[in-house]
């Protein structure tokens, strides 16, 4: 059913309502999690205005990123002259120890070789030695989500060297939330395991109130870190959904032989034990006491919430591996996934979803690379009565008056996003808790009215 | 080059200027320099925003999907009616159309959506790659026009051809186009006036709407806020334009002088002051006896009803200090005044698009020693507010994050408010705003730990 839905949407001419964002996006987040780095967009200024504002109103934080804000000179003449200003200017201002580039739909198309002229500009200043890191992200070539990991690839092949070996774990996270990655880094401490968290905004885009502000904020990946990442003991990406060109763990398995172990999201019983078991497998660690105790305070929470869940037919939007785990979260349960949707295009995706699946009493609908307005229709068709993912959800709650679950990137129209904890054995049940709890809401807000109207006067 | 890292960006010097320090003229109305971190957004920005609130038509984006997605549902505009303009819609380029051209699947998105929302009229606004790639508008829309017998309006507004100035531009000059009477059509001139530069942003079009009709004044149409394709297609009819948003109104209202002999005044609806100087303007500019005396009675009312709530605030307020960063220079002439009525000073004014005549005025307006600049960013912002003092910014989305870190109150005038700020009643929501930040008790907590607050420091 999927093949063809896929069809379908691939062969479409207009996206209503967008359900991605473009790919500078997500390089501008992998960016903001590398310890005292700023980015430059290469193309017209509205682009990384736009990009600020989405990831200020998500992390209520100032996100300062730089752009090359080509005009039509630049445009017919090339951005050269732009792109070396933009990097002396913040330079200036910031003073950074890495700069991060990525180009936009505009710089791709006339053809910016953004690779050549920072070489340039490096060997021009003598600063050889400074990281300046390029990304080709065209916002037509992909989804925020193929940026994000795709940039981290571009930096670790930029930074890593061979390095001598190590007893470190590096870890690769995906676009979860602050509170998300200070969680896993928690549990990473409880087993007592050496790492590298790669990348880390969980400072950097949710930082503490200090006085004074500085422009730049404490936090992020080492650079020194990055540069051996390729001696470590082993690397665990969360990125299961991912292809193996945009796959930063890929890349270090090739290039350093550092053994990889691709994996979930640790949101669910499963994916969290897969998570564990990986770290036990890779360091021969026991698992602590607490950490057990989280894990059954989780099946007892799942006990007492599994008969309101099983009224649940959800559909779960949003990036590939977000939604992902979700699905997970989700099919454990007994929330039926009847939707399952990303408007990325991830050909792994469909067969990952379909394995999750695949105990569910009813067959789910799978989505790629769709907009709001098939989503829509496919929530409606499969009597869906909750939504998880991020804000623009909130179209369904408002054309197909279906609860939403604000859930991943980016929630503009509530504040918290940056907190919301959803992974580990603990996240889990905040979130499944979050899902139950809407579920019930909805139930007794409408069942005295449901009741009538189906039953009275008829009996 | 040597390095200079010194901080300053020489080349920004010329759009800083301080009251009474240096006579200097404020350079303004250019492109934003690379590297600057400029607040601004682009040329297609500039249009959307202005073009969106009409409700019942088709916005299009032909470009790839980011642009789309930024800018969906971007406004807190109301409407009475259709809800059409809610939606994004973009043809979604990919790689493949970047090659080939888009062209044929820009016909296609337009057949698809007359046919699904039978509209009357269809925007397509193109992005930054159409005029790279050099898709065709013109001849696109007019095909498309012919073919279904409705408005297809083409909106040239590539990111790079300009600032958010140019995007006014081409808005206005797709508004000229829909309202173009046809060869054989005679104006038939009646009494009433237009509104232009109001986009209803939490009903504010309407608050005005209901102080010209107690006047007796008769509204055309508003441009663009609420407002639909039969009532824009009657707007030559008017006797008089007047304008709110001078930045992106004030060259349709020439154009519209121009051509069907409607002059305009400028008007503001912020702050008791200006609004009641602006309905006297309008009724002495229509001159009818009756609307002059109604006019009396209602700001007779209006502010005795508001007055003792405002000194309420005002008693609060006194002395605090205020900076500005707002989009348009109308706006922020404006704010000083309002500012003024709640006791409150002006140290720090900018904008994003303002023109050389707008920041002589404010020139005019502010204290000495006030700093003007244009086209700021986060770090000329930061020095200037912590320079002088400021207990409070006034901006959008990504100034805020930015206030709130230094500790400093803030007051949104952003796209998406969900409270009006037009008329009295937005004269007191704008005080009680103002005192909701500044007074608020949060700074307090600062103090703990041995912080110092922004707010409580000035204070
Ligand atoms: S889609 Fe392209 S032009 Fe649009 S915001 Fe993204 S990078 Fe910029």
């Amino acid at each position: 059913m999927a093949e063809k839905n896929k069809e379908n949407i691939f062969f479409r001419n207009v996206n209503e309502n967008p359900c991605n964002m473009c790919m500078p996006m997500g390089g501008i987040l992998a960016l903001k999690g590398i310890e005292q780095s700023m980015v430059i967009v290469h193309g017209s200024q509205g682009c990384s205005t736009y990009m600020r504002r989405h990831i200020a109103e998500h992390f209520n934080e100032p996100v300062d990123v730089g752009s090359s804000s080509l005009n039509e000179k630049g445009t017919i003449y090339g951005g050269e002259k732009n792109l070396r200003q933009a990097l002396d200017n913040i330079r200036k201002v910031y003073h950074p120890a890495l700069i991060g580039i990525v180009t936009t739909c505009l710089a791709e198309t006339i053809g910016e070789d953004i690779e050549r002229i920072t070489g340039q500009y490096l060997i021009d200043n003598e600063m050889e030695e400074f990281p300046i890191v390029t990304a080709s992200t065209p916002g037509y070539g992909g989804s925020h989500f193929e940026g994000y990991f795709f940039t981290l690839k571009r930096i670790l092949m930029q930074l890593t060297e061979a390095a001598e070996k190590n007893n470190k774990i590096n870890i690769i996270i995906p676009n979860i939330s602050p509170a998300d990655i200070r969680e896993i880094k928690r549990m990473l401490a409880l087993m007592q395991i050496e790492y590298v968290l790669y990348p880390d905004f969980s400072d950097t885009l949710d930082r503490p109130f200090a006085k004074p502000y500085t422009k730049m904020s404490n936090g992020g990946t080492k650079i020194t870190e990055i540069r051996s990442m390729g001696g470590a003991a082993a690397t665990i990406q969360m990125g299961i959904t991912i292809e193996d060109g945009i796959s930063p763990g890929k890349y270090l398995e090739e290039e350093f032989g550092v053994p990889l172990y691709n994996i979930a999201i640790p949101m669910g019983v499963e994916s969290t034990d897969a998570f564990i078991n990986t770290l036990v497998e890779i360091t021969g660690k026991k698992v602590p006491e607490s950490i057990k105790q989280e894990r059954g305070r989780l099946l007892d929470g799942m006990i007492d919430s599994h008969k309101y869940n099983f009224q649940g037919r959800s559909v779960i939007f949003g990036e590939p591996e977000m939604v992902y785990g979700v699905t997970k979260i989700c099919a454990e349960n007994g929330v039926f996934p009847a939707v399952v949707a990303t408007g990325s295009q991830i050909g792994k995706f469909n067969q990952l979803v379909t394995a999750a699946v695949a105990e569910c009493p009813e067959e789910s609908k799978i989505l790629i690379e769709t907009d709001f307005s098939h989503i829509l229709a496919a929530s409606k068709e499969g009597k869906v009565n909750i939504a998880i993912g991020p804000s623009d959800g909130r179209y369904l709650t408002e054309k197909g008056d279906i609860p939403l679950v604000r859930l991943g990137f980016p929630i503009h129209d509530r504040v918290g996003g940056q907190r919301l904890l959803s992974v580990g054995y603990t996240g889990t049940m905040m979130l499944l808790d979050r899902i139950t709890n809407t579920l019930l809401e909805n139930k007794y807000k409408s069942y005295r009215s449901s009741m009538y109207e189906e039953f009275y006067q008829q009996g | 080059m040597a390095e200079d890292l010194t901080g300053s960006i020489t080349e920004r010097d010329e759009f800083i200027v301080t009251k009474g320090k240096n006579k200097k003229q404020l350079k303004c109305d250019t492109d934003s320099s690379a590297g600057c971190v400029s607040q601004r957004a682009c040329v297609y920005c500039g249009a959307r925003v202005v073009l969106n609130p009409i409700t019942d038509a088709i916005h299009l984006v032909h470009g790839p999907i980011g642009c789309a997605t930024y800018t969906w549902d971007i406004r807190g505009s109301l409407s009475s009616g259709a809800e059409l303009y809610r939606n994004s819609f973009s043809t979604d380029l990919k790689e493949q159309d970047i090659i080939f051209g888009g062209a044929k699947k820009l016909s296609a998105a337009i057949d698809g959506l007359v046919e699904k929302y039978q509209a009357k009229l269809v925007f397509v606004y193109s992005t930054c790659i159409v005029g790279v790639i050099g898709d065709d508008l013109e001849a696109i829309c007019s095909a498309a026009s012919r073919r279904h017998n409705i408005e297809v309006i083409p909106v040239e507004s590539s990111g790079f051809i300009g600032n958010k100035s140019a995007g006014y531009r081409a808005a206005g000059d797709a508004l000229l186009r829909l309202i173009k009477p046809s060869e054989s059509a005679v104006i038939e001139k009646n009494n009433s006036i237009n509104y232009l530069g109001d986009f209803n942003l939490a009903g504010e079009a309407w608050i005005i709407h209901n102080y010209l009709r107690q006047m007796g004044v008769e509204l055309n149409v508003t441009f663009t806020g609420d407002s639909h394709y039969t009532a824009l297609k009657s707007a030559p009819k008017a006797k008089l334009n007047i304008i709110q948003c001078a930045g992106s109104m004030i060259y349709l209202a020439g154009k519209m002088e121009e051509l069907y002999q409607i002059p305009y005044i400028q008007i503001s609806f912020l702050g008791i002051e200006d609004t009641a100087a602006s309905l006297r303007n309008i009724a002495a500019a229509l001159g009818e006896e009756s609307m002059i005396v109604k006019a009396e009675e209602l700001i007779a009312k209006e502010t005795a009803r508001v007055d003792s709530i405002i000194k309420g605030y005002r008693a609060k307020l006194e002395g605090k200090k205020a900076a500005i960063f707002v989009g348009g220079g109308f706006k922020a002439i404006s704010l000083i005044k309002q500012f003024r009525e709640i006791g409150i000073d002006v140290v720090m004014i900018g904008t994003q698009t303002g023109r050389k005549e707008e920041y002589e005025i404010m020139n005019e307006l502010v204290d000495d020693g006030t700093v003007i600049l244009d086209d700021a960013n986060p770090a000329e912002l930061e020095r200037f507010m912590m320079e002088k003092g400021a207990n409070l910014l006034v901006g959008g989305v990504k100034e805020r994050p930015l206030a709130y870190k230094l500790g400093i109150a803030f007051i949104d005038h952003n796209h998406d408010r969900k409270h009006p700020l037009s008329g009295f009643e937005g004269a007191v929501n704008f005080a009680e705003e103002v005192y909701s930040t500044v007074c608020s008790p949060v700074w307090k907590s600062l103090n703990a730990l041995g912080m110092e607050s922004g707010v409580a420091n000035h204070g």
